[in-house]
């Protein structure tokens, strides 16, 4: 029987570093907060300086830095490939995130949708609205799947403060910064998901750009998040443009 | 003779050219040799300085050489962004064609719009934001149904032109408004053009790039953002090119290329990247196949899929949209970051298996397996093709179905395409 003939050639003509998904996504933060507020024109802008010289006049004025959060607390831990259907499901998609009760109710069903054989205990306890859970541990692609912007949501809204996987489908790390409800974190190096365990206590550190796991004692090197940092600690691309004085803000 | 003041008014200009040069001095020592036979003295030949000839100025873009060869992708995004040229990682601001939005994410997308620009805020071009109410709907439950009113409040208020409503719930033919499923909707309302940049706030908005179209998916803030300023921050993605070849046997179906791509390079294989298919296959195929293709491009993790506008195209655009568009194409020396090449006439039909679009698998390896329950729907297998292919089956094989299976036509076009058939 015929077989499929299929040639792959590889004409990679872009260094490895770039194709590298992670490092490109972090420069385009770093590109991303460059961008000159003028040629915004619906929004108000205060200035039409370049906008690196904007943030650090205001990162100046408001004391800010390179992301310098610390996160510890238990550690919830996934695999490969985890689709957006089993971080909220489909069928919890008509709670609207923007309204605050039907927030809450997302972070409630934050991944009710891994299967319970392969992940027994629930990220949120039953009856909870918040999980116990600050951080998530998982590998490659995480966040595959659907456009959903619930499923960052429902983490954040869920209390989760950050994940660490070894990449991200596109949309959800998009989301994740946009929003600001998750730090998508990325490491440095695969295997971590399979070293670690549900419940281990972890701290994790963006100065230093590491992971410490306090149960087992082993660390792990970070990749910085670069410029999305900032923009996830104002709370989002919105809050970050008005607190760096690229838009008005909303009493003006 | 004609040499001798042809040297001589060279040598009197500011410069020589070097083909003159070589005429000069051989005509020199004739020229000496002559005055000296009719007793005129020759001017000797000094050359004072060389120079290249000058020419004609020619604009750059006329020559070619100068600008960078672009993708199809790269060439959309730049004249969208107002750039001569971009290359792959570069983030720029783009214009946006059409934004669209249903049900799921609309609410959501409204209520940023409305707290980042203000409760009396205008969307940024009326006839240019699509909401397609379209995936919880002709049900019971309240929140959904809520859901669509939001939607229906906004358009109210905003005069959006493009609204396809639904306001009787019993009866789904009773809504002259309602169109269907959002992406196959796009293409028969007109909406989907070559050269063009769309967003969606679903992931199947990919769907698009069949009309030779920059077309992907973004979440509710994105969305919100371009509702209000007409442009979007994006990352230029690198291409990878899919070349098709060989005849189309009968047995196939454009989900069967897709599914041999995606099952050659995983769910992750075209991360942050635009998928480029191209070839004779890809040229026979019409508009609803070629949907199919771009579709599942997310499936791959794909940004975008593009196939290049032809007559096809063209045609089907026909008497659907008014709205200009300028196509644009892959340029010849346009940098490909990898390249499949298949040989259509030599593919069998395949499938996925559970539980991953990439666990492919040939069908005939999977005959003995016990089949539930079939669904024939959605976006990417609810299309006319999709119901022409499976209805040749039900008839050359005795006209019943052996399990319970759900035909879920994507738009009221398909129907109507269905009963004349």
């Amino acid at each position: 029987m015929a077989t499929a003939t299929a040639t792959a050639l590889s004409l990679t003509e872009v260094a490895p570093a770039v194709l590298a998904l992670v490092p490109a996504v972090s420069r385009a933060f770093r590109h991303r907060s460059r961008v000159a507020p003028h040629r915004r024109p619906a929004l108000k802008c205060h200035q039409s300086r370049p906008l690196t010289a904007v943030a650090a006049a205001a990162a100046a004025a408001a004391g800010d830095s390179p992301s310098t959060a610390v996160f510890h607390g238990e550690c919830f831990v996934v695999g490969d490939n985890i689709d957006t259907d089993q971080i909220i499901p489909a069928e919890h998609l008509t709670l609207v995130p923007s309204k605050p009760d039907e927030y809450r109710k997302l972070g409630s069903f934050a991944f009710v949708g891994l299967p319970t054989a392969a992940y027994p205990t629930p990220f949120v306890a039953p009856g909870e609205e918040k999980s116990r859970y600050a951080v998530i541990i998982g590998g490659a692609n995480f966040g595959c799947g659907s456009s959903r912007e619930h499923a960052p949501v429902a983490l954040g809204a869920a209390g989760a403060r950050a994940v660490l996987a070894e990449s991200y489908a596109r949309i959800f790390f998009r989301n994740s910064v946009a929003t600001g409800e998750v730090y998508p974190l990325e490491l440095a190096d695969t295997g971590a998901w399979k070293e670690c365990k549900t419940g281990d206590v972890v701290t994790v550190d963006l100065a230093n750009c590491i992971m410490i796991n306090h149960t087992s004692g082993k660390q792990y090197k970070l990749k910085p998040i670069g410029d999305a940092g900032p923009v996830i600690e104002a709370g989002g691309i919105f809050a970050y443009a008005r607190k760096t004085g690229m838009i008005a803000s909303k009493s003006a | 003779m004609a040499s001798i003041s042809a040297a001589a008014k060279a040598s009197s200009a500011a410069f020589v050219h070097k083909n003159e040069l070589a005429a000069a001095a051989t005509t020199q020592r004739q020229r000496r040799a002559s005055a000296s036979a009719s007793g005129r003295r020759a001017r000797s030949v000094r050359v004072r300085a060389v120079a290249t000839p000058s020419r004609a100025p020619r604009a750059p873009a006329s020559t070619g050489s100068v600008k960078s060869a672009m993708t199809t992708t790269e060439k959309i995004l730049a004249r969208a962004s107002e750039h001569a040229s971009l290359e792959p990682g570069e983030n720029v601001w783009v214009n946006v064609d059409v934004l669209m939005t249903h049900d799921v994410c609309g609410p959501g997308t409204i209520g940023i719009f409305k707290r980042e620009f203000g409760e009396d805020a205008k969307v940024w071009d009326r006839e240019k934001v699509v909401i397609i109410p379209d995936h919880y709907i002709f049900t019971s439950d309240e929140r959904a149904n809520r859901n669509v009113d939001i939607l229906r409040d906004f358009c109210a208020e905003q005069s959006i032109k493009y609204f396809y409503d639904i306001k009787d719930l019993s009866n789904f033919k009773a809504n002259p408004d309602y169109k269907g499923v959002c992406h196959v909707a796009l293409a028969q309302e007109g909406h989907c053009r070559p050269g063009e940049v769309l967003l969606g706030t679903d992931s199947h908005t990919c769907n698009a790039g069949a009309f030779g179209q920059f077309a992907t998916g973004i979440g509710n803030t994105d969305a919100g953002f371009v509702m209000g300023t007409g442009k979007a921050l994006l990352k230029v993605p690198p291409t990878i090119r899919f070349v098709l070849d060989g005849e189309m046997p009968p047995y196939l179906l454009a989900k069967d290329l897709i599914l041999q791509i995606i099952g050659e390079i995983s769910v992750s294989g075209a991360t942050y990247k635009s998928m480029e298919f191209v070839g004779s296959t890809v040229e026979s195929l019409n508009m609803e196949e070629r949907m199919t293709l771009c579709n599942m491009v997310i499936e791959a993790g794909g940004k975008n899929g593009v196939v290049p506008a032809d007559e096809t195209t063209f045609k089907y655009l026909e008497g659907k949209t008014s709205v200009e568009y300028e196509p644009v194409y892959s340029d010849a020396q346009a940098r490909f970051v990898s390249d499949y090449r298949f040989d259509v006439s030599k593919l069998e039909p395949v499938v996925a298996k559970p539980h991953s679009p990439d666990n492919r698998a040939l069908a005939r390896e999977c005959k003995d397996v016990k089949v539930d329950r079939v669904y024939i729907g959605s976006c990417t297998g609810g299309k006319t093709e999709d119901f022409f292919a499976a209805a040749k089956l039900f008839f050359a094989s005795g006209k019943k179905v052996k399990v319970p299976t759900f035909l879920v036509p994507a738009t009221q076009k398909v129907i109507v395409a269905e009963k004349i058939y």
